[in-house]
């Protein structure tokens, strides 16, 4: 079965992506987008769009190109030499790679949660206005103890902290952790968070919190999640895109691409016949 | 025989029951059906016998030499003539010297006393015997060792993990030369002080505030009562070091965060070695740098600009010394910048931090207890340099805090002290062993305190 797929694949060099990849009124778009490591091609002309205050999930096998799609969304790509991507991204229409965008403006409004949490050798406290300090999103103190305690409250870590936020964010457990990086991306009212398999490092109690809040935060952000739980994408997204080796094959709701795969692809990934 | 022909005996007894012993557990297989019946390797029967039949047998070569000769000496001594009998310590190392010499044929036999050439005479057959009881002892103790291994040879003997064992105690051992090396120079310093501290008070010494270590040869010399206050040398010492410091540390921090951070692969394969080049520049070299280019350049600009720069001063020593540091800082530096996991850039960066917010407020505080350290180490350096002082800082024991001034050093001292033709018992050769000792204190004071941070941080942060 698996041999017959990937011949399938291989035959159909025009691939077209299966499925509703666009939308009428899209947060971001992605069209002919290719992405280069120095000479090896990651990803294969993706054509998506992502709608507002949608939860988007990126599913498919290791390797396939859903990170670096990911990371393509907020320039983050820019760090790792050699990388070159074409084809054109845009945010409410403005182009994402254009030379007149500036990196830090759009990092402020693309805000990204990583697999492992991150939180920076600081305090609770720093850690979180780190990102509000930077921008200069608060005049005052009081400013800032605000927005601490309102990314913090959305992360939903506020009760647990409030009586620590002077302590170290490395001293949190790992899901607490995960949603203070969360509270960090959320401080600067971000207008889409990436999140890259926020969950693989985390217990299943504390993966079940951060789908919570994922749920939550989807009614104020766009969000697009990496993921290699197909549970965890049927639970928390609103579309399913599939990737695979570097080609985006089918981008559905998630209700559907779960029960009704349209392509042969997706459903050898789904049925756990490769991945 | 002699020590050296004893442990090429010995070599070859252990090569010859290596070969014995692993042909003979290869024998004891064959019948078996096969190494595989046999508990360990051959090699490790082998290995057995050879360590068994050497290791002994060296342990007590050394203990023989180390001893033999305090022994032979006492017992010439005790047997010597009546009329002969030393009055003091110092006559009695004399006589022996004596004796030793006629012994070895180095004085001539004829016109010295009776007493002396009996004691010469029998200096030389105690020590013949002593070689021919060492060689036999050897050798019966290698045999013993040799018999015994054969004696343990069984195909289920353990063989390999008493190999284990006795190669875990042999790096032990190596272990343990440093640190005893270590205890022996701080005890030889600590008793010299000890016996400067008997003529100068340890108050004087500690907190005097005038260095003239020139004390009277004879009784009716007048004017040269001198004195050992050590705090002019630690000013000058911390003075210089805080000059190093100034230039080597902002250079040095700043080149290893371009290096880590900023340079591309290119750069760095080429830049870091470049930079590395100037820790291996010779210390004496950097110190005739020093005092015949960056002193007299500094005074010619003292000068043009209406400062009085003396042409030794501890600006020049010390910033010759910060340049000699700076590879040293970076070098460090570099690694624990290195060492800070890309998640913390990456994390600073998606929040839309440019690269120079990210290194100051993220990569740099993570690594801050690193850079401390890097910098206290460097700090011990600076402190215990002294080519560069030698020849470029100056002699004079000033007590001043002007960088433009000559000062002296506490290892410019200790140099100046031990060269040359000196008398061991007076306190100003002993003078150095004192100030080696306070030296030798606070630069342990300050790695500890550098160990210290650097472990505390690292337990706060990980």
């Amino acid at each position: 079965m698996k041999l017959k797929s990937e011949q399938a694949l291989e035959l159909d060099e025009s691939h077209v992506t299966v499925g509703q990849s666009f939308c009428d009124d899209p947060k971001m778009t992605m069209r002919n987008v290719d992405v280069f490591y120095s000479d090896k091609q990651a990803i294969y002309d993706v054509n998506i769009d992502i709608a507002k205050n949608e939860v988007i999930a990126m599913i498919g096998p290791s390797g396939c190109g859903k990170s670096t799609f990911l990371r393509t969304l907020n320039r983050m790509n820019d760090t790792v030499e050699g990388c070159r991507v074409d084809g054109q991204i845009c945010m409410d229409g403005q182009d994402l790679y254009s030379p007149k965008l500036d990196v830090v403006e759009l990092r402020a409004r693309v805000g990204m949660v990583f697999q492992k949490p991150n939180p920076f050798p600081k305090s609770i406290r720093d850690n979180v206005t780190y990102g509000p300090k930077i921008h200069g999103l608060a005049d005052t103190r009081v400013d800032l103890d605000e927005i601490l305690e309102k990314s913090l409250r959305k992360a939903g870590l506020w009760e647990e902290v409030k009586d620590r936020l002077d302590q170290p964010g490395t001293g949190l457990s790992g899901g607490q952790q995960q949603r203070l990086c969360i509270a960090r991306a959320i401080a600067v009212s971000p207008e889409v968070i990436l999140m890259d398999e926020p969950c693989s490092a985390l217990d299943p109690i504390a993966t079940a919190k951060i789908e919570e809040l994922i749920k939550e935060l989807s009614q104020n952000f766009t969000i697009a999640i990496v993921t290699h739980s197909m549970q965890q994408a049927a639970r928390v997204s609103h579309r399913t895109a599939y990737f695979h080796l570097g080609k985006l094959i089918e981008v559905n709701p998630t209700e559907q691409v779960f029960t009704m795969p349209k392509h042969q692809l997706t459903e050898a990934y789904i049925t756990g016949r490769f991945g | 025989m002699q020590a050296t022909h004893l442990l090429s005996l010995l070599i070859v007894l252990g090569s010859f029951s290596f070969y014995v012993s692993r042909g003979r557990s290869l024998a004891l297989a064959n019948p078996l059906g096969g190494i595989r019946n046999l508990h360990s390797l051959p090699s490790y029967y082998g290995l057995h016998a050879a360590l068994w039949c050497t290791l002994p047998a060296t342990f007590l070569l050394a203990i023989w030499l180390i001893f033999d000769e305090i022994v032979i000496n006492a017992m010439v001594m005790t047997d010597l003539s009546p009329e002969l009998i030393p009055s003091g310590n110092a006559s009695y190392n004399l006589i022996l010297n004596k004796v030793a010499n006629i012994a070895n044929g180095i004085l001539p036999r004829e016109s010295q006393p009776s007493g002396l050439l009996d004691a010469a005479d029998n200096m030389l057959s105690l020590n013949v015997v002593s070689q021919w009881s060492i060689t036999l002892l050897i050798i019966t103790l290698a045999m013993f060792g040799l018999a015994w291994s054969s004696h343990k040879l069984k195909p289920d003997f353990r063989a390999r993990p008493a190999v284990e064992r006795v190669m875990q105690n042999l790096l032990l051992a190596c272990a343990c030369v440093a640190i005893f090396t270590t205890l022996g120079i701080v005890f030889s310093v600590l008793f010299e002080s000890i016996q400067f501290f008997r003529s100068v008070p340890i108050y004087d010494f500690v907190f005097g505030l005038e260095w003239s270590p020139q004390t009277a040869i004879r009784e009716d010399q007048v004017g040269s009562s001198g004195s050992f206050g050590a705090i002019p040398l630690f000013v000058g010492t911390l003075l210089v070091s805080a000059v190093a410091m100034f230039i080597a540390v902002p250079i040095g921090l700043m080149s290893a965060i371009y290096l880590a951070e900023y340079a591309d692969s290119k750069v760095r394969t080429y830049a870091k070695p470049a930079l590395e080049v100037l820790a291996g520049i010779p210390t004496v070299v950097y110190g005739f740098f020093a005092a015949l280019t960056v002193a007299p350049f500094l005074r010619d600009l003292g000068a043009s600009v209406g400062l009085t720069i003396s042409s030794e001063s501890a600006l020049a020593a010390g910033g010759v010394m910060g340049i000699m540091i700076i590879p040293f800082i970076s070098s460090l530096a570099d690694d624990v910048i290195t060492a800070v996991p890309q998640s913390m850039r990456d994390g600073s960066l998606a929040m839309g931090a440019t690269q120079s917010e990210t290194i100051r407020k993220v990569v740099i505080p993570a690594a801050l207890p690193g850079i401390v350290g890097g910098i206290m180490l460097a700090i011990s350096r600076a402190i215990g340099e002294t080519m560069i002082v030698v020849m470029a800082a100056g002699m004079a024991a000033k007590l001043t805090a002007n960088p433009l001034e000559s000062v002296t050093t506490v290892t410019v001292q200790i140099v100046t002290l031990l060269t040359g033709d000196q008398e061991f018992d007076s306190p100003k050769t002993l003078a150095a062993f004192a100030l080696g000792l306070m030296l030798f204190t606070v630069t342990l004071l300050l790695n500890i305190f550098a160990l210290h941070i650097v472990k505390k941080y690292r337990e706060q942060y990980e």
